[in-house]
């Protein structure tokens, strides 16, 4: 089956032109998007397109027909859950990172065992919405395992994502916050701040899963972009930016 | 319901803070001959064309710890306003200025010279004659203003989100619960929400515009 549709595929190529693939790119996974685009471009001659936003939106937006080809998710649901609508290519699934959480103070705030958050000496906490967003759910665990969840209730201010918990911090209004190791990772840069890298023993793992959309199913550029997430070298840039991989 | 109950107060405070602040500006705004008239006004519209993203980034810069404003209310024991309820009444009086500065600017221009100069020949002093004469002729603008600035801090939702943080109680206000529900993909409760300040804002609209309408008694 795939074999053949992969047949299909290089014959639907073969007069087709350098293609365009949209890519909708969870918020968290932005910056490494871009590097990876522009190496795919160099690459391939293909162009991308990328819009950046929370995994919830794009999910609204692809059901009433957005024209994007791949969705880069923060999560793993989002993607399934189109699978089982048929809005996405069934089997192309895959986890292209698994996301880090870090507390993180622009000063000197953070210990690098957390303790800060025991102590509680601090007036405002940021995270992103665990309702929402896959980080802040993950840190809900984080602190429901250090037992600080409750008593931390009236010091929270909830990002609408990611980013947004990350400009809370980095504007100074909340002393320190639970953010995405990917935000204050600049490959080739020293880390700012201090910040505590959460272990991955407090909280499930964040997998954000990739998914070819249904539109983009006989769309070469959308599988050679997907074709490339896999590659080596863009599993190196992927590291880069602070993810791990499964 | 906490959140249609932080609504309709912030809604009731900047609307009070706005009428307060509003009224001599949008007076001193009808009647100057002044070089500033031009950029004060330019200023006070400049919400009607700035995305409300963009204002409440720069609320949340000068308010914060080592912005202007943050430092003030910080030196003078207030703490910093994001996250706060005051802190949004002080992002809605800003995004919802224009709204009542300037039906108050129309009103106040349209009752014109000459009731207030008859006033001033019957001896009535410049608050006489505002109070007496002025807000009577100018009660539509007033309305108006009123109405209008209730009515858009209902429905802000930009400078909320950016300076709020969310919190139940606080600043989780009616536009931002309902994002709330439709990034979650809780479209039942979005839709009873958004159904909901649908019907507000049009019963709103409709006793502002239908009043319009009317002939005022005084001219």
């Amino acid at each position: 089956m795939r074999t053949a549709s992969l047949i299909a595929l290089a014959l639907a190529v073969g007069n087709a032109a350098a293609a365009d693939v949209h890519v909708a790119v969870a918020a968290n996974f932005a910056a490494p998007a871009k590097s990876l685009a522009a190496i795919f471009e160099k690459q391939s001659g293909h162009q991308t397109v990328l819009s950046t936003g929370s995994t919830g939106k794009f999910y609204a937006q692809i059901t009433t027909g957005a024209p994007f080809d791949v969705l880069l998710s923060a999560d793993t649901e989002t993607p399934g859950r189109l699978e089982t609508e048929k809005l996405a290519v069934v089997g192309q699934r895959f986890t292209y990172a698994l996301g880090k959480l870090v507390l993180w103070s622009p000063g000197t705030m953070v210990d690098g065992r957390g303790d800060v958050l025991r102590s509680q000496a601090f007036r405002r906490l940021s995270i992103a919405n665990p309702r929402l967003a896959p980080y802040g759910a993950a840190a809900q665990q984080v602190m429901e395992q250090l037992g600080i969840w409750n008593s931390s209730q009236g010091r929270l201010v909830l990002g609408e994502n990611i980013a947004q918990a990350y400009q809370f911090v980095s504007t100074g209004n909340a002393e320190l916050g639970f953010i995405a190791y990917s935000q204050i990772r600049d490959p080739g840069k020293a880390t700012s701040g201090s910040f505590w890298l959460v272990p991955q023993a407090l909280y499930a793992p964040i997998r954000q899963d990739a998914a070819l959309l249904a539109r983009a199913r006989d769309n070469q550029a959308a599988h050679r972009f997907l074709a490339f997430l896999r590659s080596a070298s863009a599993r190196e840039v992927i590291q880069a930016f602070g993810y791990d991989l499964p | 319901m906490a959140a249609v109950w932080l609504t309709l107060r912030l809604a009731a405070v900047a609307t009070f803070l706005l009428l307060l602040s509003g009224t001599p500006l949008a007076w001193w705004l009808a009647r100057t001959r002044s070089r500033l008239k031009g950029p004060v006004g330019a200023i006070v519209a400049l919400p009607l064309v700035l995305p409300p993203t963009v204002l409440g980034f720069y609320l949340l810069v000068t308010m914060g710890p080592s912005g202007p404003v943050g430092m003030a209310t910080q030196s003078i024991g207030l703490g910093l306003l994001p996250f706060t309820f005051a802190g949004l009444v002080v992002g809605s009086v800003f995004y919802s200025l224009p709204f009542v500065v300037q039906p108050l600017q129309a009103a106040f221009e349209a009752v014109g010279d000459r009731p207030i100069e008859a006033a001033a020949t019957l001896r009535a002093g410049p608050w006489d004659r505002f109070f007496t004469v002025v807000v009577p002729l100018a009660r539509q603008g007033f309305v108006g203003a009123a109405v209008l600035g209730f009515a858009h801090t209902i429905g802000e939702f930009g400078v909320v989100l950016m300076i709020g943080g969310n919190i139940p109680g606080a600043t989780r206000v009616l536009s931002v619960a309902l994002y709330d529900h439709v990034e979650a993909l809780d479209y039942v409760n979005a839709h009873i929400l958004a159904g909901g300040m649908l019907v507000f804002s049009f019963v709103v609209l409709l006793a502002v515009y239908g009043r319009a309408r009317l002939p005022s008694p005084e001219r």
